[in-house]
């Protein structure tokens, strides 16, 4: 199974439909959704509106890859419990967010845990045909984390 | 000796970093505050638990709600140290915990990848630790790089 989760706050027609129309093509895949405000409605993939926290915890757990856009809260939970994660950023021009720090965040993305990132729908479809290809997330503690860690105990028993 | 610690973030993003701050709080006596009571089940057994109102720049009433609720907290447990992944709680709190004599740490969001956030330049002068997480966006005079979540 595969998750999409795109947040709660605003639409993301893009995505939805991106993985909707490769959903079609690939009928074997289960993919299930949580498209928020999205006006899309899939028609090859299982969706709600918003899933509670016990049962998004639950989808969550049991998907092989997450999609999803590129917000924070998704990479970290990615990365704590090993998952296969595709973001794609949310656009401010295309009325998907307020501001383009997806898009800053997206650049940036590369090179930590093995996430895939794809800036469009196209490079969304591609990641998607060989998605097995993509790295589950280190759930491994980072050096960065690992220093950052340090420096707050050093500064609280200090 | 075990340090008493208020740590403290608004939810979603800010409260999944704040998470993965937790290892450097276990060997001390610490509590937690947030916005979503559901998130209790994400801290130690034992250590303690709020649920505070989430406000925004919008919501002047939300501010006057929690800042009492900070208020309330700080009574109860005496902070030593006050650390924050932001945003507008965490800020509350930072500014009281610098006014009773806490020690403060600001971890600006992994999210502000090209520049530090609204809420983190402004409470830059109450942070004895002001952190952000992007090594590009450390400057002489602050905020700092030492590390980051992911």
């Amino acid at each position: 199974m595969m998750l999409l989760t795109v947040g709660s706050q605003m639409q993301f027609d893009r995505l939805v439909k991106a993985v909707d129309a490769w959903a079609i093509d690939n009928p074997s895949v289960r993919i299930f959704a949580q498209i928020g405000k999205t006006d899309y409605r899939p028609q090859a993939m299982e969706w709600v509106t918003l899933l509670g926290p016990e049962e998004y915890r639950k989808r969550f757990d049991e998907a092989e890859l997450i999609i999803s856009h590129a917000g924070m809260g998704t990479v970290i939970s990615a990365a704590d419990h090993g998952k296969r994660l595709l973001v794609m950023p949310r656009r401010e021009i295309l009325s998907e967010t307020r501001n383009d720090h997806q898009v800053a965040t997206a650049k940036w993305l590369p090179g930590h845990f093995g996430i895939r990132v794809a800036m469009d729908e196209n490079e969304l479809t591609q990641a998607l045909e060989h998605w097995q290809d993509i790295a589950p997330c280190s759930s491994e503690d980072s050096d960065a984390r690992n220093d950052l860690l340090a420096a707050i105990r050093q500064f609280v028993n200090g | 000796m075990k340090k008493r610690i208020l740590a403290v973030s608004s939810g979603g993003g800010h409260w999944v970093q704040l998470r993965r701050l937790l290892p450097a709080f276990e060997e001390q006596d610490s509590a937690y505050v947030t916005v979503h009571a559901d998130y209790k089940m994400d801290i130690p057994s034992g250590a303690r638990f709020y649920a505070v109102r989430d406000a925004t720049r919008w919501d002047r009433w939300g501010f006057v709600v929690l800042l009492l609720q900070l208020v309330w907290i700080f009574w109860r447990e005496r902070p030593q140290v006050v650390v924050s992944t932001g945003a507008a709680p965490g800020y509350f709190a930072l500014r009281l915990g610098k006014l009773l004599g806490a020690k403060t740490v600001w971890i600006d969001s992994v999210a502000n990848v090209e520049e530090v956030s609204l809420s983190g330049r402004r409470i830059a002068k109450y942070a004895d630790l002001w952190l952000t997480q992007w090594p590009h966006l450390a400057t002489p005079t602050g905020p700092r790089y030492l590390g980051s979540v992911l």
